[in-house]
């Protein structure tokens, strides 16, 4: 006879409760996350990027701004075709452009501007359609119908042309600039979080809510909007890049960031003008606007498949 | 079927009037109108352009003249092309667009369809990581970096394949001559493609798990005949519903190949119509697109009803 000491198998019992509380939906999503090794380079190099933005006046001597027409569009000391009319030397790693301006400091003032138009346009376009979503789908009925529609209206313009527009009328300013792509890019957002909203609102806790007297609007902050966050998350890091390209677009057409200041779009822009004989200006902006294109890629796909793992 | 069709057409309507009002309105809050930038004019002068393009009346007034000449297909004079109406602007520059457009989505299809079906045919060897990988490249990086360094790479340094030098133009039209056309059209194409392998390849995939598709290849079908004949049919459903957001993200993208590569089409009066503060060519431009995809989506609608049985939309 194999008797147990009862002791044995509670304290099995409650190790297993221990264990099953342990590992919460969060924490494994983030092991699951970790584990993706495309994500975690994605997030590595994005991190250096952003560091090198945040610090970018003290990693070199030159201003961003500083015009020296001693050096017009002058290569890169280490350029490999021997060919070019002049080595810009010093510490110009990235050569410079055509008004004799240090391209590496520039290279990352543009990223500073592009990632702070990632993340301020998203934050705008997060606030928007997480709240509309929400609304239309907890409320509902006519007012569902006529929120969505509203969103449908919008949708069947590509939404650049809207933002083009804006950008027109407000006059190229950066700040409304970070506005109006916000402004625009929430409808898809506002579609997921009103699809999970309807789902969610079926569900029994939300029942017992309101039996317990919470108002509308509790509910949605309380109840609904934290239950949403997973899929918004994901979709926030596939925002992100595309608010990057929506800026850099602009940009490049001349209707977005005005100089001195900068921005990859302006950058490529720039060095699509004079690629015949200077193409370090428009290579390195169009590599360092890649990788972060792929980083954030890498990371939005790893997030989906950590959050959603049914999903694979 | 006939009154779904009628339905969804007069769906498309307001639509299309909620766009037109709202681009008329916010152009018009726009600081500055668009003769400001030029010469101080002497107050008279001032009074008779403005009156002749009918800018000194409110703007609720300026709203239904506009209105009312676009029932009549006329989109007005433009500000700033003299002499030019923005219908005939847009006539000119519609074929050359079309004609852009159309060569990269046939362009993708084939591409598309054909990468897709070998990646799925042969799924996770080094062909599909091939194509899948190449495929990201062509989600993730925007137009506006593909189309300089294919140029450079093709125009500026030039290619030689075999003997040949096979190096292309770096920009204009040309009246569409073929040499012309191939780096915009593919510029144009490339995410395009890369969306549509990457769907058809997912699509396919679950079809040829399918049982009758394991039935063809029982009864001894070869594997080119299952393929074409079965599997392809059913795989390429899915693309149907893609067509409309495949045109939307051409119209996007030929705003930055017409200009990059000096085509004279529509994306390009559109741009420099923003430039140039040139609201009546805007706005007739984002009313011609606006009708295009409100058309393809109902067309794609209409398209996916008659191709899949399972289909069948409600009273």
């Amino acid at each position: 006879m194999n008797m147990q000491p009862l002791d044995t198998a509670a304290e099995e019992t409650i190790m297993r409760a221990a264990a099953v509380q342990g590992r919460s939906l969060w924490i494994d999503a983030r092991a699951r996350l970790l584990k993706n090794r495309a994500a975690v380079v994605g997030m590595v190099i994005l991190a250096i990027i952003t560091l090198l933005a945040i610090f970018a006046p003290l990693l070199s001597p030159y201003p961003f701004d500083k015009v020296n027409f001693n050096l017009v569009s002058c290569s890169p000391d280490w350029w490999p075709d021997k060919m070019v009319l002049c080595n810009a030397g010093g510490a110009h790693w990235f050569g410079t452009d055509a008004l004799g301006r240090d391209l590496f400091v520039r290279v990352l003032y543009g990223a500073r501007v592009s990632l702070a138009v990632g993340l301020a346009s998203t934050l705008v376009s997060l606030v928007i359609g997480v709240a509309y979503g929400a609304i239309a789908g907890f409320f509902g009925g006519r007012t569902d119908e006529l929120m969505m529609r509203f969103v449908d209206v919008l949708y069947s313009l590509p939404y650049i042309f809207l933002v083009i527009i804006l950008m027109v009328v407000f006059n190229r300013d950066i700040f409304l600039l970070f506005i109006a792509i916000g402004a625009v890019v929430w409808l898809t957002m506002a579609r997921i979080v009103r699809g999970q909203t309807l789902s969610i609102k079926q569900k029994e806790f939300i029942e017992a809510a309101r039996a317990a007297g919470v108002g509308q609007f509790a509910i949605i902050r309380r109840h609904i909007i934290p239950n949403v966050v997973g899929p918004v998350m994901v979709y926030v890091t596939l925002t992100i890049p595309a608010v990057i390209i929506a800026e850099s677009f602009l940009s490049f057409l001349g209707l977005g960031v005005q100089e001195p200041l900068t921005s990859w779009g302006v950058l490529i822009h720039d060095g699509t003008d004079q690629m015949e004989t200077a193409p370090w200006a428009l290579i390195f902006p169009a590599l360092f606007m890649a990788v972060t294109l792929f980083c954030f890629n890498f990371i939005g796909d790893g997030l989906r498949d950590a959050l959603d793992p049914k999903d694979r | 079927m006939l009154s779904y069709a009628i339905r969804r057409f007069m769906g498309a309507i307001p639509t299309l009037f909620v766009i037109i009002t709202i681009a008329f309105f916010m152009m018009r809050i726009a600081p500055g109108g668009p003769f400001d930038s030029q010469r101080r004019l002497p107050p008279e002068i001032e009074h008779n352009v403005e009156a002749a393009y009918n800018l000194d009346k409110p703007v609720y007034q300026q709203y239904f003249i506009y209105l009312d000449r676009l029932a009549h297909f006329d989109l007005g004079p433009s500000y700033k092309i003299k002499d030019f109406t923005v219908t005939q602007l847009i006539a000119q520059g519609l074929p050359v667009s079309a004609r852009l457009g159309a060569s990269a989505i046939v362009l993708a299809l084939i591409f598309g369809i054909s990468l897709g079906t070998f990646a799925a045919l042969y799924q996770n060897k080094i062909l599909d990581h091939a194509v899948m990988s190449v495929a990201m490249v062509g989600i993730t990086i925007p137009t506006f970096v593909t189309a300089p360094i294919l140029t450079l790479i093709f125009g500026v340094y030039g290619v030689h394949l075999f003997g040949y030098d096979v190096s292309l133009p770096v920009g204009g039209w040309n009246d569409g001559a073929l040499e012309n056309m191939i780096l915009p059209v593919f510029v144009l194409a490339l995410p395009q493609i890369a969306i549509i392998a990457r769907l058809v390849r997912g699509s396919m995939v679950e079809v040829l798990r399918s049982n009758y598709i394991r039935t063809a290849r029982a009864k001894g079908l070869p594997d080119h005949l299952i393929v074409t004949r079965h599997a392809l049919r059913a795989a390429l459903l899915p693309l149907v519903s893609y067509i409309a957001p495949a045109m939307a993200d051409l119209l996007t993208g030929s705003l930055i190949v017409e200009q990059i590569f000096g085509i004279p089409g529509i994306g390009r009066y559109f741009v420099q119509g923003a430039l140039n503060r040139d609201y009546t060519l805007m706005l007739g431009v984002v009313i011609c697109y606006a009708i295009l995809i409100i058309a393809l989506n109902l067309i794609a609608d209409l398209l996916y009803a008659v191709l899949d049985p399972r289909v069948r939309y409600k009273q």
